[in-house]
């Protein structure tokens, strides 16, 4: 099985508190890992330090091998790490389908191209490619549709596509079913398995929804307090004593 | 047609008849009326609001597409203007290199205060932009005198070498710029019964000018540019993270819109070979700001019609004195036209930037989308209306 992800004794410090203390993950290629954990156990910070939004104090986070710390966000993401981000980052004032062709446009010309004379309905590849991810997240009505316009469901189901229509190696979702009706979440998580199923991307997922997780996981990681306290299959996570301290027993 | 959809070209179309028809139209009273004060029809006026139509359009590209409202765009104006001259001191008369080099040195001085300012976004971008600005006036004033011909401006004179075609020295007068010796002052004078129309040569090439650099910028708009443009404005952030690197796209669309402001300052030579340091001055910044919000920023066509409606305001209104306000209400009983003149007095005449300021006032605070998105606004609600 090759690491497709491997965290070494990452810290991250935030003025009196540990946020990460000496996280260690190793994340197998064309999987799906989740990792789950109470509030406030950082993982979103360690999401984070992925994609170069944070930079941890010490620890080394190799994806295929290549270090990802130190560079810059557009450079991550160019090495094919996307991220689907808990709080709708989308761009607003853009119609829906342009909201997934940046990332289409992005993933095909790299950090900066200067085709400031080419019409952008010439683009037709890159059009077809945004929409059909649209499509499989049920949302080919709402092309032309303002971003800023829809709703909370939607926007998180926009995010996925922005993520999806890149093909990424990697592919980062924090709690990508939060908000959503059940049935919404049911069809992300068949989105999801298929996706995983068909084009193999690695996948590290962030959810609070154990619905979701159980669904999906091939393997769970749990963080509390910062500490990986567990990493193992989903049916020997459920009886494990120290997570269930963790989420029962009052971790603070 | 022409690379653009059906909307865009029969815009494109639409401000063709305007410009070209522009001498026409804006001479609507005739000779000697009333209202002649009103007439915007002369070259100097309408050369006016084609240069500044083309700095508006170059400063909506950044300010209108990015979001990063630059306060020292009259720099590269200035700069432009400075070029320009000196290609008609040193080069030839004809007012093509002048007009080529002033956008080149533009576009190379716009991408040194770019890569500078640009490590900044919001309120502190537009302090460095201003600095710069502020910073290049002074210096255009004092210690640069040998190349700005400080407080007294550069200009064209006897002495020139002029290396293409000859110094002016032996036929003891000062070439007109010209375009391959068509004198840009030049005009064509038709009387149609009372009204009297003006065509100039020297408008003509800032219309030919403004209608490629006009197309240019719709180009921009509708592009996978222009979109990552509009990307910055909503969600910068988010923009990294798709694997865009910002910075290259602000600083692209910085130097464009700097070579934009070249171009009008090249253009402003080229119609009268004169260049001061007052052109770089932050008021002129300023108003290249008032002039796309007004038109409405954002949208194609608005910062040509902001440019419009300052100069004329600047202009026409400037004009109108108590002589004149008297004789407009010499209908009226006496006491009344007196209330009258005393009335309209502070909004004309010298107190023309008190209409103006309202004016805007009222723009910025009912139709934030400027003119352009007003309007837009309102036929989209009446069609909305009427397919019910």
């Amino acid at each position: 099985m090759t690491v497709a992800l491997e965290v070494k004794g990452v810290n991250k410090r935030f003025g009196g508190l540990q946020a990460l203390n000496d996280v260690n993950l190793l994340v197998d290629e064309g999987r799906i890992h989740a990792i789950i954990g109470p509030n406030g156990a950082g993982k979103s910070t360690l999401l984070n330090c992925f994609v170069g939004k944070l930079k941890p104090d010490s620890g080394t986070v190799l994806f295929n091998g290549q270090n990802l710390i130190g560079r810059l966000p557009h450079q991550i993401n160019q090495a094919g790490v996307s991220r689907v981000f808990q709080t709708p980052e989308i761009f607003s004032d853009l119609t829906v389908l342009e909201n997934v062709m940046i990332p289409a446009l992005a993933h095909r010309d790299g950090i900066f191209e200067l085709n400031a004379l080419r019409p952008l309905r010439r683009e037709t590849d890159i059009r077809t490619k945004a929409v059909d991810v649209l499509e499989d997240l049920g949302m080919e009505d709402k092309l032309d549709m303002t971003a800023a316009s829809m709703s909370r469901g939607d926007k998180r189901r926009l995010e996925m596509a922005m993520g999806l229509v890149q093909e990424p190696k990697l592919l980062l979702l924090d709690e990508p079913t939060a908000g959503m009706s059940r049935a919404d979440t049911n069809n992300t998580i068949d989105v999801l398995k298929h996706i995983g199923d068909s084009r193999g991307i690695t996948m590290i997922i962030i959810e609070h929804d154990m619905h979701v997780v159980f669904s999906l996981a091939d393997k769970i990681s749990v963080l509390a307090q910062g500490t990986v306290i567990a990493e193992d299959i989903p049916q020997n996570i459920k009886g494990n004593p120290k997570v269930q301290e963790a989420y029962l027993g009052g971790a603070h | 047609m022409l690379g653009l959809n059906r909307n865009d070209f029969l815009m494109l179309l639409f401000v063709f008849v305007l410009v070209a028809a522009a001498p026409i139209f804006l001479n609507p009273f005739p000779e000697g009326s009333t209202f002649a004060q009103f007439n915007a029809g002369y070259p100097d006026l309408m050369q006016r609001f084609l240069i500044f139509g083309i700095f508006a359009i170059g400063f909506n590209i950044l300010f209108g597409l990015t979001g990063y409202l630059s306060f020292g765009h009259a720099a590269f104006l200035g700069a432009g203007s400075y070029a320009g001259v000196w290609m008609l001191k040193l080069l030839t008369i004809n007012v093509i290199p002048a007009i080529v080099v002033s956008t080149i040195v533009a576009g190379v001085f716009s991408l040194m205060i770019g890569y500078i300012s640009l490590r900044r976004s919001g309120i502190y971008f537009s302090i460095l932009t201003l600095a710069f600005a502020q910073m290049s006036f002074a210096l255009a004033a004092s210690v640069l005198t040998p190349i700005t011909g400080g407080e007294t401006g550069l200009q064209t004179t006897l002495s020139d070498p002029r290396i293409l075609d000859g110094a002016a020295a032996g036929t003891g007068n000062i070439p007109a710029p010209s375009l391959f010796g068509l004198e840009m002052g030049h005009s064509w004078k038709v009387a149609v019964g009372d009204w009297l129309w003006t065509f100039n040569v020297g408008y003509y090439l800032c219309a030919f000018v403004l209608m490629i650099v006009f197309y240019i910028s719709i180009r921009i708009f509708r592009s996978p540019f222009g979109m990552m443009l509009k990307a910055i404005k909503s969600n910068n952030e988010r923009l990294s993270y798709t694997g865009i690197s910002p910075r290259p796209y602000t600083l692209a669309a910085f130097v464009i819109s700097g070579m934009y402001a070249g171009l009008a300052g090249g253009l402003m030579v080229s119609m009268d070979p004169l260049a001061g340091a007052e052109r770089m001055q932050w008021t002129a910044s300023g108003e290249v700001v008032l002039m796309t919000i007004l038109g409405g920023v954002g949208t194609v066509v608005g910062p040509v019609l902001g440019a419009g409606i300052i100069k004329y305001f600047e202009n026409i209104f400037s004009k109108i004195n108590d002589g004149l306000l008297e004789q407009w209400f010499a209908f009226m009983p006496d006491g009344l036209a007196d209330f009258m003149v005393t009335i309209v007095h502070p909004f004309v005449g010298k107190g023309w930037h008190l209409s103006l300021g309202l004016m805007f006032m009222l723009v910025v605070i009912f139709l934030p989308g400027g003119l352009v998105g007003g309007v837009t606004g309102l036929f989209r609600r009446l069609f909305r209306r009427r397919s019910h």
